[in-house]
């Protein structure tokens, strides 16, 4: 796998959450991703841009572009030091939300990439990654 | 600050997102926006959206609870101009905006306004003149 890019983006602010969207874009954009594609993507992160930013108190998010054989893909990693989610199962479902939001961050934004994947421990924090491939 | 212009059209309000939305300038646009409902009695509130490169679940609450003050204030909101990506991308995310009427463009939002007014869009104008 050969990474073409590799950016950090600090999430301490909503205008960082606007900064971390139009970096996601360009990366989008670089690897030829159609203009649905990059809309999911760039979606995507930044439902869990917020999330990081509200729920983790803050934190940052790791970009990467990347190429694996003839596959080009985006991947997106947000890690905070918050407070973490005790029980992700029931934190994916649809609805699900403990400030008030419509709950639709975590499943949402699994359903706009390929792949998904959520580590968290309570006290410690969160890392949610994700991937899309052109 | 950044802020959305609002625009007087008779008894009708056009509002043209073309700023990248964050949080402040969403509840910015909320405020303004009733208030001018309220001051200048509109019936309606034509939202453009066709700058608007991404919809996410702030932006689109945003968009359901403009529809529902417009609503509240009687005016009805129609949202216009989206992108199809976006319309994608916002069915997946699971947000189909629900209680949020849209048109293609701001002429066919326009007509849609229009025929509100005339035969009462949620029915209470209807029944008034029964």
């Amino acid at each position: 796998m050969v990474i073409l890019r590799d950016d950090r983006i600090d999430l301490h602010s909503v205008e960082s959450i606007i900064k971390a969207r139009q970096i996601v874009r360009d990366c989008a954009i670089m690897q030829g991703f159609s203009l649905v594609d990059q809309t999911k993507l760039v979606t995507a992160a930044s439902e869990l841009a917020r999330n990081t930013l509200i729920h983790g108190g803050g934190g940052e998010m790791h970009i990467e572009v990347i190429i694996d054989g003839a596959r080009r893909g985006v991947r997106a990693t947000f890690v905070d030091h918050g407070p973490g989610i005790p029980d992700i199962d029931h934190a994916m479902r649809d609805g699900y939300t403990s400030k008030g939001g419509l709950g639709l961050g975590l499943g949402g934004a699994k359903r706009l990439v390929n792949k998904f994947a959520v580590t968290s421990t309570v006290g410690e924090g969160t890392t949610v990654t994700i991937e899309r491939w052109r | 600050m950044e802020r959305i212009p609002i625009l007087k059209m008779g008894s009708y309000l056009l509002v043209t997102i073309q700023v990248d939305m964050h949080d402040r300038v969403t509840m910015t646009l909320q405020d303004e926006l009733t208030d001018q409902i309220v001051r200048h009695k509109a019936h309606g509130v034509l939202l453009d959206i066709s700058g608007v490169d991404m919809v996410d679940s702030f932006i689109g609450r945003m968009i359901g609870n403009i529809a529902a003050m417009s609503r509240v204030l009687d005016a009805e909101t129609v949202v216009v101009g989206m992108r199809p990506a976006v319309a994608i991308t916002l069915v997946e995310l699971g947000m189909a905006l629900p209680g949020v009427r849209t048109a293609l463009n701001v002429d066919a939002g326009m007509t849609l306004l229009k025929a509100c007014k005339k035969t009462g869009m949620n029915g209470y104008f209807a029944r008034r003149s029964d």
